[in-house]
């Protein structure tokens, strides 16, 4: 059904929008390699929708517990992206890399996710938790004026123009049925994977990941039942940065280059990832960013990819109309208020 | 206490001085670690002076029962005594006989802010008013330029004839985008709209065929003045295009006052208590017979009116318009200058215009540090200030009541 759906769009528009993203030749594809193609894309989508996926839990996370967005997150990730910057150019320039390369990208991804966990903290310390008694729109406008800030000040140290990654990977790939699979993505998308798992137990599984799973439940309660609930906000203020830092690091890997600006689109993306899961679930999380990623990749694959923003707003808009809650959202009662 | 605020304060600092880490900047080669601690000094300077200033009202506090009125109230309450009309009137006077002393480029400045006093007011109208956070806000801007482009190059239409069709499609995106998002909440409806505005770009960036995508339009006639005359004894409407700075000057100022009205008019009228009413309770406002949705979307479409016209203004002005003028950032640079005014004040609002307006252009060595200190100040006012420099009356009531009630920390 849905092979025969690409197969019309195919027969519909014209080969020469077919040229294979990722392919240095710029081939155009001919209906062979039509299966392999859409295989292609469909790793392509779990990539990117793993990427999603961490940035998203992130504001899920947050916005489980304070019912805020925070709206600084698309900046941290950034922030995180220009630590791995910084410490891989450091590591490669002494020629680190190349002699323990699964111990550069444990201190690589360590310092980035460590760093923007304090900084997650501090932003919570300095423009949130003054504001947590106060009206809503205080709360965002001060989250706002956040974000605008950490932007530009990382515009002002870091530039404005693309800063390259160093590439660490190589070119090695391994060809499944015709897709071929960097080795890149394959770490990319298991580390992601094993920061969700890492997550899951965290949530679930400890004391911490109990008080959490209370205070966003009831904070009144939590608070009556002995849970530290500054501490609780502190803990998650680390954690969602933290994963959004590790996502970061990844975009920077992957596509070769870092800019002040790219938390903007991300956390778009990621933000309709996260209320298309249904925001304040985690798996609900993990679910949405697939999907963003799988529509995001697809269009850009048969459609004219200059409009895929613009799908992925659409869909945001389109989820919150019908189903405000998500797709694995809670019941929708407090939602719509 | 003032120990406990001490205590309270070095722990803030050292989050803040975390914070600034990222401005360190850790180049490969460079390492300016001046600019982070000038950000830190300034931002520890305005604390300690609150500090202070907390201080010594708790101290008068201590002293005589009777807490004195704040200086702002007082300074309010003197020229509110002196007759308004004088005042305006005197604003009036020095706002016209501006340009006689002005040379072009300080003229040019004035229409810039003039343009973001119609924009702070319309957008005071979604967010100080009906209290939605609309961050898309600059969409609307964007229709208004553009559907006076299309129109005035495609078919020839005035600029007269062009305002009023651009008032009603804005009205109708402001509409569209208003009724599938009225019903979410805040923050939902922030993102919503953000996502908007940007999508009003990237369709104006890509629709080649109508927008001339990222190249722009250009060629667009000034305003025009028709005014009859009698040359070679036969009566006709002769035309005079606005195309000097000050005519435009005076023309945006027009625009300017006829808005301030206008708010003015809609705060103080029964669709303004309704606004503020769902603003402060919707659930209650409902139940008293207020029709939101329709109240909402009425808030919406207003404001994308007054963009609409500001935006036609603008683009007629520089005969140029391009999708790169509609960035997220003029949307936060017109949310600061409410929130800096103070949300639902209208003097303030003037006066945060031509404040983060113009002194960027005045400190033009300052230029790179505007939207830093944009977001520096959105947040400080936020937690210090909530109000605004000049506090609508209302609001300053809603923000300050619970303080007498609120345990001590």
């Amino acid at each position: 059904m849905a092979v025969s759906f690409f197969w019309f769009l195919y027969a519909n528009f014209p080969p020469s929008a077919f040229t294979l993203p990722n392919s240095n030749e710029g081939r155009i594809l001919n209906p062979m390699d039509l299966s392999s193609f859409l295989l292609q894309q469909i790793i392509n989508a779990v990539f990117l929708g793993s990427i999603y996926s961490l940035i998203a839990l992130g504001y899920t996370m947050v916005y489980g517990i304070i019912e805020l967005i925070n709206f600084a997150h698309g900046e941290l990730f950034t922030a995180g992206a220009f630590i791995g910057l910084i410490v891989l150019t450091a590591l490669q320039q002494i020629g680190f890399v190349d002699a323990h390369f699964v111990l550069t990208m444990i201190i690589v991804f360590g310092l980035a996710m460590a760093y923007v966990a304090v900084l997650g903290v501090a932003v919570e310390h300095v423009a949130y938790r003054p504001l947590r008694a106060s009206s809503r729109l205080s709360a965002l406008l001060s989250a706002l004026g956040m974000s605008i800030f950490l932007s530009n000040g990382m515009m002002l140290s870091q530039g404005v123009s693309d800063r390259p990654y160093p590439q660490v990977f190589g070119l090695e790939s391994i060809e499944v049925m015709g897709a071929r699979i960097t080795n890149g993505q394959i770490f990319i998308i298991l580390l992601a994977v094993a920061l969700m798992i890492g997550l899951q137990l965290f949530v679930h599984r400890t004391r911490l990941g109990k008080a959490m799973r209370a205070t966003a439940q009831n904070k009144t309660m939590a608070r009556i039942l002995g849970i530290d609930i500054d501490m609780t906000i502190r803990i998650t203020f680390m954690i969602g940065p933290a994963l959004g830092a590790a996502a970061g690091v990844m975009v920077g890997l992957y596509y070769g280059a870092v800019r002040f600006d790219m938390g903007f689109i991300f956390m778009i993306k990621a933000f309709a990832a996260a209320i298309l899961g249904g925001i304040g679930s985690i798996p609900g999380a993990m679910l949405g960013g697939l999907i963003i990623g799988t529509i995001e990749v697809m269009w850009a694959a048969f459609l004219p990819s200059a409009w895929k923003d613009v799908t992925t707003f659409t869909v945001l808009i389109l989820v919150l109309y019908f189903r405000p809650a998500g797709l694995l959202g809670e019941s929708s009662t407090e939602v719509r208020v | 206490m003032i120990r406990q605020e001490l205590k309270k304060l070095v722990v803030y600092g050292f989050f803040l001085a975390i914070l600034l880490i990222p401005m360190l900047g850790f180049k490969s080669t460079t390492f300016e670690p001046g600019r982070a601690f000038k950000t830190l000094g300034v931002f520890m300077a305005i604390l300690v002076l609150n500090l202070i200033v907390k201080t010594i009202r708790s101290r008068k506090k201590q002293e005589d029962a009777e807490p004195k009125t704040p200086l702002t109230e007082r300074a309010a309450e003197r020229i509110n005594r002196f007759p308004k009309i004088y005042t305006l009137g005197g604003l009036l006077v020095v706002a016209v006989a501006y340009p006689m002393f002005a040379d072009n480029y300080m003229i040019d400045v004035a229409i810039t802010c003039l343009i973001y006093v119609c924009l702070g007011l319309g957008l005071n109208v979604v967010v100080g008013l009906c209290g939605l956070l609309d961050l898309g806000y600059i969409a609307f801007y964007a229709v208004g330029a553009y559907t006076y482009s299309i129109l005035n190059l495609t078919f020839g239409l005035s600029f007269w004839a062009a305002l009023p069709l651009g008032i009603v499609l804005g009205m109708v995106v402001g509409c569209i985008i208003g009724y599938p998002t009225l019903k979410m909440r805040g923050d939902y409806l922030a993102i919503v709209t953000l996502g908007f505005g940007e999508i009003v770009r990237l369709v104006l960036n890509n629709w080649d065929s109508l927008t001339a995508g990222p190249n722009g339009l250009f060629g667009m006639k000034k305003p025009a003045l028709y005014y009859p005359s009698f040359a070679e004894d036969s009566f006709s409407w002769a035309i005079y295009y606005l195309k000097s700075l000050p005519a435009l000057y005076y023309f945006i100022l027009l625009i300017a006052i006829l808005t301030i009205i206008s708010v003015r008019r809609l705060d103080n009228s029964r669709i303004g208590r309704a606004w503020i009413a769902i603003r402060e309770d919707e659930v209650a406002a409902e139940l008293s017979g207020v029709p939101t949705t329709w109240i909402k979307l009425l808030a919406y479409a207003l404001g994308a009116a007054f963009a609409s016209v500001a935006g036609a203004f603008f683009a007629a002005k520089l005969s140029y318009t391009n999708p790169n003028f509609f960035l997220f950032m003029e949307s936060c640079i017109v949310l600061s200058i409410v929130v800096l005014g103070g949300v639902g004040s209208i003097p303030g609002i003037v006066i945060a215009a031509f404040v983060l307006i113009a002194a960027p252009e005045v400190f033009r060595g300052l230029e790179n540090y505007r939207m830093l200190a944009f977001g520096g100040i959105m947040t400080t006012m936020m937690i210090l200030k909530p109000e605004g420099i000049i506090p609508a009356s209302r609001r300053r009531r809603e923000l300050h009541e619970g303080e007498a009630i609120k345990p001590k920390e």
